[in-house]
């Protein structure tokens, strides 16, 4: 089977399209268990109670808004190098998600922060970084809002990614530094550094739903893209969409 | 005029050339040759891609597929023997509002490489019709006249090949006639040239003609 | 009869230096003819350094606290302010093509005109900055901490800017666009300058600061041309 085949968009329609239930499957049963461990199995902590449990959502969530930007920095690498229309649709197809789970980190910080430390947001590290990644995310969905020509949205997109990507790390140390600088206020809302194992399981089963969840809604929406970008071409209306 | 013949003789082929703007297609499998000596007049309505073929054989514009080659030697977009062989002068003249004429001369000169005495300049700009404003800002010129610049930066040209969008926009029947003279100048010390014009256009060289927005050529 | 006496630009012509100075030295050259342009950056500084007191309050200690972030924010914000011009101007009537389609290599024209930028803005910008300071109450540490940090930090806000300005050439909304893509990419740069001035006031050491931002700009260097050359491609496509 040549596997770049399914580089053309027109392949790739079909194939995304028989995918995108499993994923979404796989990730429905991964979060009933996920929810389940976390709601019932893992127990209460001795410090903060049962709201520590939104952690089961908020870090998930932060991974992958994390993650999810990475991934498209790669498709932008191949989609500059090699000039693939479909390398561009999937970071295209991505970034939503992306920003949807950053968002959701965000907020559930917030709810996890009043309650434990009296207040939504404290200037931590780790939630500014977040903040600054939203940042990034909404950028690169404006700057392909509004470049017209999708070959030239496409390019400009995926080196927007590529230089956002090397500098986040570069952005992540520099407001761990002035966290550190500002001292204060800056207790992050975090966990006993020995977490019981059964609530480590929970959030990497967590995680694991969200990234097949993630992989489920990008392929929906690739199809979308594809459909939308090559709306008039015959293998497009031959098919039974 | 006595100058030296464009060096060497040269071949300009595109094989396969397509190029999509959304859901239109411009061109699709396009392929000719041009040889030294010759010009290529695409003609068509507006819209029909002609200033975009000019730019992708510039290399500005990348294509969707199909090559560009140069004595075929194959051309990535924007390689440094691209930028050495043509001349593009594009339908916006490249003239900066604040400079004067012979100014901007210069510095499109600069920009195909090449540096002339300014008294050479000064006879260029005379002959194309601009003695006595070589020191008014750009600005202050006309259209027609602005245009005329560029016809001085062809008259000292040492490229091979030329790549037009509309030269003889905005220009009466005495610049169109040297425009004219200057392409035939060119073709006869062995350039070429791809013109893009909806004007009647009399070059006493050999000619070709594209007709652009019809299918496959 | 006429000997044209052209001749091709000699390979020393074309030589890196050159070619960053030559396109550095086109784009000071066409500034000075429009001055009220380059002045602008400057004005826009003073006035906008001068909203704080008054929407804060004259508070002498509140005034020297918040100091470092204001010039720094302020600064930053001018910047952003002229990057449009970068390439704007050349691309509307033309120029821009010629140039991209010239023998200096697009990096380097890149390299260049970030140079002509940095020396229009960043630069005044960080020489008038200590008066700035003075009538926020720093000291002369301070104020001598304060330009170093500006100017070692300016040229990185002039390169990640250009790259901004690169992507977004032509675009709707250009202007707001471009700073919501550049102003997360300027935070380690403002971090890391106007910290340097907290420190100083607060008796640490900042070198690491300074080295740091030194570091940045070292980097930007040898990276942000081809950023901004492969920018420029994309846009004229």
């Amino acid at each position: 089977m040549n596997i770049y085949k399914y580089a053309s968009p027109a392949s790739f329609y079909p194939l995304a399209g028989k995918a995108w239930p499993f994923f979404a499957v796989i990730a429905a049963i991964l979060v009933a268990i996920g929810l389940y461990i976390s709601f019932f199995v893992a127990p209460t902590d001795f410090q903060q109670g049962e709201v520590y449990r939104v952690i089961f959502i908020h870090v998930p969530a932060a991974w992958m808004g994390m993650f999810i930007y990475l991934v498209m920095a790669g498709y932008g690498i191949l989609a500059l190098s090699f000039n693939t229309r479909l390398a561009a649709m999937m970071m295209e197809a991505l970034a939503p998600t992306g920003a949807m789970f950053t968002a959701l980190a965000l907020w559930t910080g917030a709810l996890w922060g009043k309650p434990t430390w009296g207040a939504y947001w404290v200037w931590d590290a780790r939630m500014t970084s977040t903040l600054i990644l939203l940042f990034l995310y909404v950028g690169y969905i404006a700057l392909n809002n509004a470049i017209e020509d999708r070959r030239r949205a496409d390019k400009a997109c995926a080196l927007l990614v590529i230089v956002g990507s090397i500098n986040v790390p570069i952005i992540y140390f520099s407001v761990k530094w002035w966290n550190t600088l500002h001292q204060g206020s800056s207790i992050s809302p975090v966990m006993a550094p020995k977490m019981a194992a059964i609530m480590v399981n929970g959030m990497l089963i967590m995680t694991l739903a969200c990234w097949m969840y993630s992989i489920a809604v990008a392929l929906v929406r690739v199809r979308a893209i594809i459909a939308e970008r090559e709306a008039g071409a015959e293998w497009l209306t031959r098919s039974k969409a | 005029m006595s100058r030296a013949a464009v060096a060497g003789v040269h071949s300009l082929s595109v094989a396969g050339l397509s190029l999509s703007r959304g859901p239109r297609r411009l061109f699709s499998d396009l392929a000719w040759r041009l040889d030294s000596g010759h010009a290529l007049i695409l003609r068509g309505a507006n819209g029909s891609g002609k200033t975009t073929l000019l730019r992708v054989l510039a290399g500005l514009t990348a294509s969707d597929s199909g090559s560009v080659k140069w004595d075929d030697l194959q051309w990535t977009p924007l390689c440094a023997g691209q930028r050495a062989a043509t001349l593009y002068l594009g339908h916006i003249n490249a003239l900066k509002d604040e400079l004067t004429a012979a100014e901007n001369l210069t510095e499109a000169l600069s920009f195909d490489g090449l540096a002339v005495t300014d008294s050479a300049q000064r006879a260029a700009l005379d002959r194309v019709g601009l003695s006595g404003r070589h020191d008014l800002l750009a600005r202050r010129l006309s259209q027609g006249q602005k245009r005329r610049i560029g016809l001085a930066r062809l008259s000292l040209s040492e490229k091979p090949l030329w790549l037009l969008d509309e030269p003889t926009n905005a220009l009466d029947a005495e610049g169109a006639a040297l425009f004219s003279d200057l392409v035939d100048e060119h073709l006869n010390r062995g350039g070429m040239a791809c013109i893009a014009t909806h004007l009647p256009l009399a070059l006493a060289g050999r000619t070709r003609e594209l007709s652009m927005g019809t299918t496959i050529q | 009869m006429n000997t044209i006496a052209a001749e091709s630009l000699s390979a020393a012509e074309t030589s890196p230096e050159r070619a960053v100075w030559l396109t550095a030295a086109r784009d000071l050259r066409l500034g000075l003819r429009s001055r009220a342009e380059l002045i602008q950056a400057l004005v826009f500084l003073v006035v906008v350094v001068s909203l704080f007191p008054l929407a804060i309050g004259p508070e002498t200690a509140l005034l020297k606290r918040i100091a470092a972030g204001v010039v720094w924010v302020a600064a930053l914000l001018s910047v952003l302010l002229t990057l449009p011009r970068l390439f704007a101007a050349d691309h509307a009537d033309g120029t821009l093509e010629q140039l991209v389609l010239s023998p200096y290599p697009l990096p380097l024209i890149g390299a260049g005109k970030i140079l002509a930028h940095w020396l229009t803005t960043g630069l005044p910008l960080s020489l008038i900055a200590p008066l700035l300071g003075l009538q926020f109450g720093l000291g002369a540490d301070e104020l001598v901490v304060l330009m170093a940090s500006l100017m070692l930090g300016t040229p990185v806000l002039s390169m990640i800017g250009a790259i901004g300005a690169a992507l977004t050439l032509g675009v709707r909304g250009g202007s707001i666009l471009m700073a919501l893509l550049v102003l997360p990419l300027y935070i380690p740069v403002l971090i890391f300058g106007a910290g340097a001035v907290e420190q100083v006031m607060a008796s640490i050491d900042y070198s690491a600061n300074l080295s740091l931002l030194g570091a940045g700009l070292l980097m930007g260097a040898l990276s942000a041309p081809f950023a901004v050359a492969a920018a420029l491609r994309i846009s004229l496509d």
